[in-house]
């Protein structure tokens, strides 16, 4: 019975887009296409914030790193692009995870305790940060794939419980810290870039890797699209659940770590707050549905431009900060109703309606 | 007792559990002042959660009524200061808007087919969008009306006070209890949980009911809202951040299934009344820090979801061997 639902939940789109990703001889002209709009969407937000300020593609170079609106654009795009490309593996899956930014605060706890108590290495502190990431990864994977509860539920568990943990590693206070090698990582550079943009390209590279060049990927988009089939194809549907939910936490520690250096202490109420939403944002702007099965890294991550280049945008055009929300609000909606066929279907009827009354006249 | 009811008791009796601790630990918990006050203190979250519960009970999910709180104070709080409304003249408008906003994110959800967590995403931003716009700095509310509700109330024994407000909150949870339970709508509302297909099948009005219920959750936050301004005097835009996922956990520790069709408006009521419980209990101790109610509620989330998804096991087992 629920295996029927699913196969009819599932829509054709959707079997079709995870068909073509893969097996479709024409398969560079769809990933083109579905490539083409999130790209555009950038490329016409930078455009507007040309017009707006000529200097605004401008770079220099100062003290061995580049600076300019486009590098501060992508650097402070790095920890919600790291929780997007954990999100995106999570949401392929049909699941969504509530608690990265709890994740975040808590991993970020972690790295400012052991730094005020001294006498630990930096690569232990990190690794100590990113095991606490797997954990509460492991927490959720286990409650999802395991116990079977619903994603948005489980993972609201570690959303309201994680902040209270982080609360108490912090004992209530922000724990500053002065390690400027530790600091580095949120606000140094390497190669002329940012160290956060490094590390978004290095996880970005590792995930891609393991997903193109193992069959991770194909498992990840089958479980999506139907758990219970890819079950009796012989894919451990629940390891692979888990999988996602450790990624998303270890995703999440990377994010942690790197909003600790950056600020060089951990604010327990604020770090990571409501960057979850902005991450499954991101996900959805670059055109996965929340039903599972379709994904794609790269276009997660240009979905974390656009928010970004959006609040540059306003901010540029001199607009009050208090249009931010409204605004992005706006274009949610427009993007939401886009991916719908139904409204597409409208917009066409409408659009070839008006071009019938064009040539009459 | 049968099954269904099994997560209402053990929430009951946690209530019970929880107000036999803090009155064996403090003097003046037992009291009816302090029940009052629990009702009084979490009027806007009660208010808010019934409107979730009827949401949740269909399958869906509003995440949008935190920042629909916020919206309507700030305009209660601008209608009535500067652009001097009388504050019922202000809420007979602000109350049809909100539910015409629910009525939109329906209407997305039911007719594009959109996910609901997302559109009411996409909601809570646009409200709260729209309350900064309005104002960003918090906006005081002073009117002779205000007062006057101020002053209203049934004064009970053992210093005991309901005021208007949680009045207005009994109120409200008497008529979601006879609309939810006792109401065509009610049962319309619990076939769309079970199975939204075999719901169209039977002859439920979906798109209507759809529509009307996110109609109705945003109308309840609005009243949330509203209660709120009348507990703080003032409307703010940054205001109840966060509050849709306080009211989601008192629907989830209510025992409502949150893949619908299944729970109870009273449980919602006894949901609310145990987090705030917790609360009181943080209070009157004071030794212990406000974290630990976090921890403890994200707990209580566990063993809830936990407990619902082992009785749903043994009935599907139960239901299996009869076939």
């Amino acid at each position: 019975m629920t295996n029927e639902a699913t196969i009819l939940n599932s829509t054709p789109d959707q079997l079709k887009a995870a068909r073509q990703a893969r097996y479709s001889p024409g398969q560079s002209a769809h990933q083109f296409s579905l490539y083409l709009y999130p790209l555009l969407a950038l490329a016409l937000l930078l455009l507007v914030n040309l017009l707006l300020d000529p200097q605004f593609f401008s770079l220099q170079w100062q003290e061995g790193r580049l600076y300019g609106p486009l590098i501060d654009i992508v650097n402070r795009s790095a920890p919600v692009a790291l929780l997007a490309i954990g999100m995106s593996l999570v949401i392929a899956t049909g699941g969504i995870d509530l608690s990265v930014g709890a994740v975040m605060a808590i991993c970020g706890a972690v790295c400012a305790n052991l730094l005020v108590l001294g006498d630990w290495s930096i690569p232990a502190v990190i690794g100590l940060a990113v095991l606490t990431g797997l954990g509460c990864g492991l927490v959720n994977g286990l409650m999802v794939s395991y116990l079977g509860i619903q994603p948005i539920v489980a993972t609201l568990v570690l959303m309201v419980a994680g902040r209270g943990v982080a609360q108490l590693l912090n004992q209530g206070q922000i724990v500053t810290f002065q390690n400027p090698d530790f600091a580095a990582l949120g606000s140094g550079s390497f190669l002329g870039l940012p160290v956060p943009v490094w590390l978004v390209l290095l996880a970005l590279l590792i995930m891609q890797l393991l997903l193109k060049r193992t069959a991770l990927g194909l498992f990840i988009e089958a479980v999506g699209c139907n758990a219970k089939a890819s079950r009796y194809l012989g894919i451990d549907d629940r390891g692979i659940k888990l999988t996602v939910y450790l990624l998303a936490g270890g995703c999440a520690a990377l994010a942690g770590i790197i909003a600790t250096a950056d600020i060089q202490g951990s604010d327990a109420n604020n770090a990571g707050l409501w960057l979850e939403l902005d991450a499954i944002l991101a996900v959805v702007i670059g055109g996965a549905a929340l039903t599972g099965g379709r994904f794609s890294l790269p276009r997660a991550v240009i979905g974390v431009l656009i928010i970004q280049a959006l609040s540059t945008t306003i901010v540029v055009s001199g607009l009050p900060s208090k249009f931010n929300l409204l605004i992005k609000a706006l274009v949610i909606l427009l993007v939401l109703l886009l991916q719908s066929e139904l409204f597409r279907h409208q917009l066409k009827t409408l659009l070839s309606f008006n071009k019938l009354r064009g040539g009459k006249a | 007792m049968s099954r269904t009811y099994l997560p209402l008791w053990i929430t009951f009796a946690l209530v019970l559990l929880m107000f036999g601790a803090g009155a064996s630990q403090f003097d003046g918990f037992a009291s009816l002042r302090v029940v009052t006050n629990l009702i009084s203190d979490n009027a806007f979250l009660l208010v808010t959660a019934l409107g979730m519960t009827l949401v949740i009970l269909s399958g869906g999910i509003d995440l949008s009524v935190g920042s629909v709180i916020a919206l309507s104070g700030v305009a209660a709080a601008l209608l009535i200061g500067p652009y001097q409304w009388h504050p019922l003249l202000a809420f007979a408008l602000i109350l049809p808007c909100a539910a015409l906003f629910g009525a939109g994110m329906g209407a997305l959800i039911q007719y594009y087919q959109l996910q609901p967590f997302i559109v009411t995403l996409a909601g809570m931003f646009l409200a709260r969008g729209v309350a900064t716009l309005l104002s960003e700095e918090s906006v005081a509310i002073e009117h002779p009306f205000y007062d006057a509700v101020a002053e209203f109330g049934l004064e009970l024994p053992d210093g005991g006070w309901l005021g208007a407000t949680s009045l207005l909150t009994i109120a409200l949870v008497l008529l979601m209890l006879v609309l939810t339970h006792y109401s065509r709508f009610g049962s319309y509302v619990y076939a769309l949980g079970g199975n939204s297909q075999s719901a169209q099948l039977m002859g439920v009005p979906v798109a209507r009911t759809t529509i009307l219920l996110y109609a109705s959750s945003s109308m309840l936050a609005a009243m949330a809202g509203i209660i709120f301004s009348f507990y703080t005097y003032s409307g703010y835009a940054l205001s109840a951040v966060g509050v849709e996922l306080d009211a989601i956990a008192a629907v989830v520790i209510g025992g409502t299934l949150l893949t619908g069709g299944s729970g109870f408006i009273i449980g919602t009521v006894l949901g609310v009344l145990l987090m705030g419980l917790i609360q009181t209990y943080i209070n009157f101790d004071g030794s212990l820090s406000s974290w630990w109610s976090k921890i403890v509620i994200g707990g209580l989330l566990f063993f809830f979801i936990a407990l619902q998804k082992l009785l749903s096991k043994q009935w599907q087992s139960k239901a299996g061997g009869k076939a």
